[in-house]
């Protein structure tokens, strides 16, 4: 019957004042949220150097992963620029005759990974090549055209990736007549491994940062704890519920999780600021428009959320392992 | 309003601090609470504040049997039991008026609520000027009156005080068993340990004496017996 003490007490002891509507509880609820939050705030606030500190370690550890996030997130935008231009060069036979090479072409042209075939049979190839090489003599003193014909073969889109650019070479390669096939995407290919080395290395790295950055806090937050042990013995004694007691050590996280993140938008951007000019120059030396992708608004907005929740669940973890060793024990002397 | 029904607490080194203890102390009753050091005054306390489990008998404040109570409904049970500690237990890094506050701002009352009961908390133990003070620059007997200022601000039905005047001087204390009477007069049950043997006498009420764990006099009271109508020896 008398589940909550509460209600029972108070109507026999007629305590009307306990029972407001529910929409002033919530009030209060939530002005006791804003002032826990702001006088944990203000309580980081008040010791600067110790907070920045904090910030500090949280900004480096935070900034790492994601600057290197970043920059592979920077090298796969080239490859996918690359993708997109990829061509596959058949060169057949020197002794297929130009309507078998005609056939071979419209064959694959068929196939539906095939957008587009262009031929350059061997006349117009040799025209090329004279004209581009300047090696005229030389080719005169052949006697003989050595260029085959050759199948310029542009993918569907669909088939743009690595493994399907392989596919549409290992089909082309079966055809009768196709000498060599050629994809010039080997180092494409290395750099995708390279870039997925890479990501799945920078995740480890991140999940590892991420950990320390919320053992960190925790041991922050305990030290908070362990200052304000006699506010909690008191908070419970009066009946102050555990979440009532974790609440402002759980904001505390918070901040410095907001503080940690700040830190680390600035390292980034500024970085990001340093390497910009040398990254412009060495790009326009290999003639790409390689630029280094920075965070963006709503990268700089995840990245501070993730920190806050990184340092909420820090906190959380103190809380867990310290608040509840904190009972009030001793209260009489007999 | 407060019963102990055969009620054992054992420590784990064989060490027995209550041996089935029975009383019941009713709605507005002032109560003492003596014995020598070690008795189990202490436990006793603790049991009722749920800050200890009994080992055997059941301890029932206000009707709910707190043996079997979940920890979480813990806070709601000592919402409803002010204590008064000997040491004070006040922080020292806020006011007053805040510090009265504590009991209310758990509960999650409204600020127009807790200013309105805070001053009146004050009021009663005339530290209504001195709100805004540190604590710490109070007197022990000021002191004290702000750990019952902050015992009775949220009208708790029970009321525990340890020592409540081991370190004031007999004029102070008489004033503090002043408020205690008072409060008992207006519903409160209220229950005090003390080893003060002369206040306790001067009182003439009802008191409960434990001796190495047993209760040897003042115990069992029957329930539904009229608050005040039975007295200790």
């Amino acid at each position: 019957m008398a589940t909550d003490p509460r209600r029972k007490t108070e109507s026999g002891r007629g305590a009307a004042s306990h029972s407001s509507p529910w929409k002033e509880q919530a009030r209060s609820y939530l002005d006791h949220h804003r002032k826990i939050g702001r006088d944990s705030a203000q309580r980081l606030w008040r010791a600067p150097v110790a907070s920045l500190m904090t910030w500090m370690v949280m900004g480096v550890a935070l900034a790492l992963p994601v600057a290197l996030l970043l920059l592979l997130a920077s090298l796969e935008g080239v490859s996918a620029g690359w993708e997109s231009s990829a061509r596959v060069t058949a060169y057949l036979d020197l002794d297929v005759p130009l309507e078998d090479a005609q056939a071979l072409a419209k064959k694959i042209d068929a196939d539906g990974r095939v957008a587009e075939v262009q031929l350059i049979d061997r006349e117009q190839a040799l025209e090329e090549f004279r004209a581009s090489s300047g090696l005229e003599d030389a080719l005169d003193y052949l006697g003989e055209n050595p260029l085959p014909h050759t199948l310029l073969i542009t993918p569907e889109e669909r088939s743009r990736s690595a493994a399907g650019v392989e596919a549409l070479v290992t089909f082309v390669k079966g055809m009768e007549g196709v000498e060599r096939v050629q994809v010039d995407l080997g180092w494409l290919q290395r750099l995708n491994a390279m870039t997925d080395l890479l990501s799945r290395a920078v995740w480890a790295l991140a999940i590892l940062l991420a950990a320390a950055v919320i053992l960190v806090i925790g041991n922050t937050v305990r030290l908070a704890i362990e200052s304000r042990r006699d506010e909690i013995l008191v908070a419970k004694l009066v009946g102050g519920t555990d979440a009532f007691v974790r609440r402002p050590f759980l904001y505390t996280g918070a901040w410095y999780g907001l503080g940690g993140g700040l830190v680390a938008c600035l390292l980034l951007e500024s970085a990001l600021w340093w390497l910009s000019g040398p990254i412009e120059r060495l790009a326009g030396l290999y003639r790409s428009d390689f630029s280094l992708m920075g965070l963006g608004m709503d990268g700089a907005l995840t990245l501070i959320i993730v920190a806050m929740v990184l340092g909420w669940l820090g906190a959380w973890v103190a809380v867990k392992r310290h608040l509840d060793d904190i009972e009030p024990g001793e209260i009489a002397g007999g | 309003m407060i019963e102990f029904r055969q009620v054992t607490k054992r420590y784990d080194s064989d060490h027995t601090a209550l041996a089935q203890v029975n009383f019941a102390l009713n709605r507005g009753e002032l109560a003492f609470l003596t014995g020598h050091s070690g008795a189990g005054k202490s436990t006793l306390l603790k049991l009722i504040m749920v800050m200890e489990r009994p080992t055997a008998g059941e301890v029932i404040v206000g009707g709910q049997q707190l043996n079997s109570l979940p920890r979480r409904q813990i806070p709601y049970i000592r919402r409803h039991i002010g204590v008064v500690f000997q040491n004070h237990q006040l922080l020292f890094d806020r006011t007053v008026f805040d510090n009265v506050a504590m009991p209310l701002e758990v509960m999650g009352a409204s600020p127009r609520d807790t200013g309105r009961r805070v001053r009146a908390a004050l009021d009663k133990v005339g530290l209504l000027s001195k709100e805004k003070m540190n604590p710490i620059q109070l007197s022990g007997g000021e002191q004290q009156r702000v750990g019952i200022a902050r015992a009775v601000v949220n009208k708790p039905p029970v009321l525990l005080a340890d020592e409540p005047t081991g370190n004031l001087d007999p004029e102070l204390s008489a004033d503090i068993m002043n408020l205690f009477t008072q409060f008992s007069q207006v519903g409160v049950t209220v229950l005090i340990a003390t080893h003060d043997i002369a206040l306790v006498n001067e009182m003439q009420r009802r008191t409960l004496t434990l001796e190495h764990g047993r209760l040897v006099a003042g115990g069992a009271a029957l329930v539904g017996q009229p608050p005040g109508g039975v007295s200790g020896h």
